[in-house]
């Protein structure tokens, strides 16, 4: 019990980053209708910018978090207007491949400027301690993770549920032309869609580095697939979907390693994808919708 | 009857064509012509030849996004593996097995997943591919994450590039016949074919099996090429490099995908010793494809005689 127990912990912060991906790419499918495939490497160029502003600029964890997610917001709203504004009226394929295409450049682009190699997140920036709750180990960069990953679900809620760029958003996803008809700038509002996204993928990023403390530059991609799979698991177009189902990824996949077969902690995610899409494509909390000709 | 007797010339035309490049490129080679840098360069190219017009079938003509390709590359080549060289059986029997072992994971992948559409398709396929890759690491039969290693070398000449013109000529005449025609109009509209009478389910299941069972025999015929085969080889990377000759060529057209992968192989060359910056070349293309030439640089036009009189106002 006490075994299980610390796996659960172990998966809750794991949990929390994952849903703060899979949060980016059901808000993006929300709004356009598109699978984001670079949105890991967005993680990953997060990492990246909170790793330089840590050890160029000294600056401590919190600073370096912001710093990403302002960098990645803006590297965000860039990509949308250069790669998928043009796409908009284009096939769902097209726009896909493009995903693809902008996902291997972010990747390799930084495999070029930076080299192949990994990188250690510096242990200075967040020296690790360990506290014992009733047998349970609880270290503290979990509970670092957990909680500030909390605080920016909290703070997104906030925004989509309270404010009126978060109505805006809200309108544009339900019926683009209906909000047009209305007065909202759609243009405007999907952008903002991005740089949220992209903010919450780059504060994961750097959770990632000083959760696992290496950084490389296609560290993106499988905690890429995975919050999609996180995303799709919960109904994919709905936020509260992406943090559930998040958390139910993050804590399958560290009781898969803690009583299976570690090798297969990649497989398992895969597997879930599949079983999900055939049983139950809309996800737990989606709704079926019948086929428009 | 003149019309008849006239193709019949013209088959015959292709056919010596067909030989006489073939006999060219074998004589280069038994008299020592064509250096190891080529002849590896002339293999990929055989392969990906086979592996682009493969896929095209899917993704061109079925309109089927599918980014599981290198899994059944994967399953063609251990399976054949597993024949020839565990069971010290003859080439063709691993060419066969390998063939047959693709199909049939296409079928198994394809049934379940091809209910699924557009973006999810990509998705689940991308999945299975991934799944292949980590269950042959766990197989320690194949040796797991090391993969097999000195893999006896069968693949000559001869066999890559009959192998890569018995793909083109079976993939062209099915798009020729009345099953190409179903294929093609679940590509332009599902529901409207549907609704026509067309079972889009068979027909698309149809489509990925042939198409996964030409990527087993790309998958063969890189195995006992290149000695040692790796589970890592065929990651998605592998599957994406497949779909930038598809996009390249354009999405439906066999003579774009063909040329699309012959100028690929020779970039991999040029661009050896630049891997990364090989890989920032192939995202830039698919992305500026995308955007300014979705439907790819031939679009779903085909290169044929009939091209050529056009240019050369040949007699009609």
């Amino acid at each position: 019990m006490l075994e299980f127990l610390q796996q659960m912990i172990n998966g809750l912060s794991l949990g929390a980053i994952y849903a703060l991906i899979a949060l980016g790419y059901t808000m993006v499918y929300g709004i356009i209708k598109l699978i984001n495939f670079a949105h890991g490497d967005i993680m990953m160029v997060g990492a990246y910018v909170g790793f330089f502003s840590i050890t160029l600029l000294g600056t401590d964890i919190v600073v370096a978090m912001l710093a990403a997610m302002i960098f990645c917001a803006i590297l965000g709203v860039i990509m949308e207007k250069v790669a998928y504004r043009p796409l908009r009226n284009s096939t769902r394929i097209a726009a896909l491949i493009t995903a693809i295409g902008l996902s291997l450049f972010l990747e390799y682009i930084t495999v070029v400027i930076l080299g192949p190699t990994q990188k250690v997140f510096p242990a200075s920036a967040f020296p690790v301690k360990a506290y014992n709750i009733a047998g349970l180990s609880i270290l503290n960069k979990q509970v670092f993770v957990f909680v500030s990953a909390v605080l920016l679900m909290v703070i997104l809620q906030y925004i989509i549920k309270r404010t009126k760029t978060g109505k805006a958003m809200r309108a544009v996803s339900l019926d683009r032309e209906a909000a047009v008809l209305m007065g909202i700038s759609v243009d405007r509002t999907i952008s903002i869609t991005f740089a949220i996204g992209s903010a919450l993928a780059a504060a994961a990023g750097v959770m990632i580095g000083v959760y696992y403390q290496t950084i490389n530059p296609l560290m993106g991609i499988i905690p890429g697939l995975k919050a999609f799979v996180a995303a799709v698991l919960g109904g994919i177009g709905l936020v509260p979907g992406a943090m559930v189902g998040g958390f139910v990824m993050g804590l399958l996949e560290t009781l898969v390693m803690g009583y299976g077969n570690s090798l297969y902690r990649d497989a398992v995610a895969f597997g879930v994808l599949i079983i999900i899409l055939l049983i139950r494509p809309t996800g737990l909390f989606g709704k079926n919708t019948g086929e428009k000709v | 009857m003149q019309e008849k007797s006239k193709s019949w010339l013209q088959f015959l035309l292709e056919v010596i064509v067909l030989v006489l490049l073939f006999t060219l490129v074998q004589y280069a080679l038994s008299a020592g012509l064509v250096n190891q840098s080529y002849q590896i360069t002339l293999t990929s190219m055989c392969i990906n030849v086979i592996l682009a017009v493969s896929l095209n079938l899917i993704n061109g003509f079925t309109g089927q996004l599918s980014l599981g390709h290198a899994g059944f590359m994967a399953i063609g080549a251990y399976v054949s593996v597993i024949i020839t060289n565990f069971m010290d059986l003859p080439f063709i029997a691993g060419i066969l097995g390998g063939c047959l072992a693709a199909g049939i994971a296409g079928f198994v992948v394809g049934v379940p997943t091809l209910r699924l559409k557009g973006d999810y398709l990509a998705i689940a396929t991308l999945a299975f591919g991934e799944i292949i890759r980590v269950v042959l690491q766990n197989i320690d039969y194949v040796n797991g994450p090391a993969g097999i290693m000195g893999i006896t070398k069968l693949t000559t000449w001869p066999w890559l590039y009959w192998a890569a013109i018995f793909t083109i000529l079976i993939i062209v005449n099915l798009m020729n016949s009345s099953y190409g025609r179903a294929i093609v109009s679940i590509r332009e509209d599902e529901v409207a074919s549907e609704l026509m009478g067309i079972n889009t389910t068979r027909y698309k299941v149809l489509a990925f099996v042939i198409g996964a069972m030409f990527a087993g025999l790309a998958g063969v015929l890189y195995a006992h090429y290149f000695y040692i085969i790796r589970p890592e080889t065929f990651n998605f990377l592998k599957s994406f490099d497949m779909l930038v000759m598809v996009v390249l060529g354009g999405l439906g057209s066999t003579t774009g995908a063909i040329i699309a992968a012959v100028f690929i192989t020779f970039l991999t060359l040029a661009l050896q010793k630049y891997a990364a910056m090989r890989m920032v070349i192939y995202a830039l293309t698919l992305i500026i494809v995308m955007i300014y030439r979705p439907q790819g640089l031939m679009g779903n036009k085909e290169l044929s005689r009939k091209t050529f009189s056009g240019i050369w106002g040949g007699r009609k």
